[in-house]
């Protein structure tokens, strides 16, 4: 079982607390209607699957219930480093050499 | 390739066992290809299989990055069944149904298929409508598929509980008399031995890094970790890493991957006659030909390839299994072990021409590809033999997530996902 640090309540919780949202950082259209098939095939359908550092959405549910982002590796299943919903995508990974 | 047959075990039998010859040889990769496949497990194998006895195609290589059927193929809980509820569904795991039977004389080897009946228990009144719909959906696909009342579930499976006092008591269920189990290893085997037999290079220890492309896009072939293989044409039967090899020739996927976990007890005596499933408690139990209980658990939540999973998964299932199984409640478990499936949206395969020429793609069987095996083979080596889908597959397109032509198993599976 993973243990995943909920950045709202700034503590480490057992999995069974949390649920996984999927990937992060697809923006919903604001026109969704107006979509091309294409689009909306790349927002709902198309996943980047990563073998290695994802980005994804979790929510702690069994907490606060507020949903947060974070970066895992897909392969050791170890977390990067979480943060708040809203924040930017990390442009720098704690502990990457580049 | 020397037949099996028992003439052949009394002659082995005469002379120490020292003429049994290799089931499989493992030649140096030759520079170019007709075909490549990627991925040896069951699908991967089967299809080389097939592209060599039906269309005649044998200057095939199939690329493994590990050893042969060491992924998913042997991983599973080698349920097979066909009870699923679409048209599109039915056609695919059916036309597999009747491959597995025939399927030992037909490779010369014993996959042990054993039709000993799936049944699938219902618990509460959601459940019934759920079975008996599938049960007619069946029927009017020609798919057998029976509906017992809790009492005849109980002869056909002793050790099931069927006692009101149950929190989930079983309220009746359906059963597929032609579903049952196969042995995993040897349906690789098998295929490996009959498409090693008819020339088709298998070249294990050997992953693909990178999937080349001509100027106008077409497929050239495989980067590999003993170097570039050229082919004109390349099928993706990679499961848990399909997206991967995909992303690899520029094309994005509908996939996650997830790990699933299975585990066995310890071995003891016949028990547990049928396959028994269920999926309001989430579990599904088979027994062995070497006695040990063969349990499914399901999938963790998050896209993972690690192939281990959360124990609380294993102790869910076990909870179920208990439940539905008091007898069991003091058996030991001996091993468990994760296995990477991938996932599509509606929870139907993908098999299919990708939009770049020349190559294919076999993937998206997630949490039950096993028993397809012998189907999927064949309709896939059709579609890159005749660069055409047969009609069997030709619903399980890539485009079905633009168009929204889906095949929506995920809400009508018969199993939990």
């Amino acid at each position: 079982m993973l243990l995943i640090r909920c950045p709202y309540c700034e503590e480490e919780r057992p999995e069974l607390e949390f649920r996984n949202a999927g990937e992060a950082h697809i923006a919903r259209s604001a026109n969704m209607a107006g979509e091309s098939d294409d689009d909306f095939e790349k927002f709902f359908f198309i996943r980047s699957n990563p073998k290695g550092i994802i980005y994804e959405r979790w929510r702690h549910i069994h907490g606060c219930a507020r949903f947060f982002n974070a970066v895992r590796d897909t392969v050791t299943d170890k977390f990067v480093m979480t943060y708040k919903a809203g924040e930017p995508k990390p442009a720098k990974l704690p502990g990457a050499s580049k | 390739m020397k037949k099996y047959s028992v003439f052949a075990i009394a002659r082995e039998a005469m002379r120490g066992h020292k003429g049994w010859e290799e089931q499989w040889s493992s030649p140096e990769p030759k520079k170019e290809y007709d075909v490549i496949i990627v991925g040896a497990g069951g699908h991967g194998l089967a299809t080389a299989y097939y592209l060599a006895t039906v269309h005649g195609i044998t200057n095939v290589a199939v690329l493994e990055k590990g050893w042969l059927g060491g992924g998913n193929t042997g991983r599973n809980t080698t349920i097979i069944r066909s009870n699923y509820l679409y048209d599109e569904s039915a056609g695919i795991y059916d036309h597999a149904l009747k491959l597995w039977d025939g399927l030992s004389q037909e490779l010369n080897y014993n996959v042990m298929y054993s039709a000993r009946g799936v049944m699938m228990l219902a618990h509460n009144v959601h459940d019934i409508q759920v079975l008996k719909r599938h049960v007619h959906a069946n029927r009017l696909n020609g798919i057998d598929n029976e509906w017992l009342t809790p009492e005849q579930a109980k002869e056909f499976c002793p050790p099931l509980n069927i006692s009101r006092q149950a929190r989930y008591p079983v309220v009746g269920a359906a059963l597929q008399r032609r579903g049952g189990t196969a042995r995993h290893d040897a349906v690789a085997w098998g295929y490996a031995r009959g498409a090693s037999a008819r020339g088709v290079h298998i070249i294990q220890n050997c992953e693909v890094t990178g999937v080349k492309r001509a100027a106008n896009g077409a497929v050239m072939g495989v980067d590999t970790t003993r170097g570039f293989i050229g082919a004109k044409k390349v099928g993706v039967v990679a499961a848990g890493h399909s997206s991967v090899i995909m992303n690899m020739a520029g094309v994005r996927m509908p996939l996650e991957s997830y790990p699933l976990q299975a585990l066995v007890s310890e071995p003891v005596k016949p028990v547990v006659p049928c396959v028994v499933m269920s999926n309001t408690v989430h579990a599904y139990i088979s027994q062995s030909d070497k006695g040990e209980l063969v349990i499914g658990a399901g999938t963790d939540q998050y896209v993972s390839y690690s192939q281990t999973g959360g124990l609380h998964i294993l102790q869910h299932t076990l909870d179920a299994i208990c439940e539905m199984f008091p007898i069991f409640t003091r058996m030991k478990m001996l091993r468990s072990w994760g296995g990477i499936v991938d996932v599509t949206p509606d929870r139907s395969p993908i098999l299919a021409k990708t939009p770049v020429p020349g190559l294919y793609v076999n993937c998206g069987w997630g949490t039950g590809g096993f028993k397809a095996t012998p189907g999927s083979g064949h309709v896939f080596a059709h579609t890159i033999a005749k660069d055409d889908p047969h009609p069997i597959n030709a619903p399980f397109t890539i485009e079905r997530f633009r168009t929204g032509r889906l095949i929506d198993e995920a809400a009508a599976a018969a199993v939990a996902h």
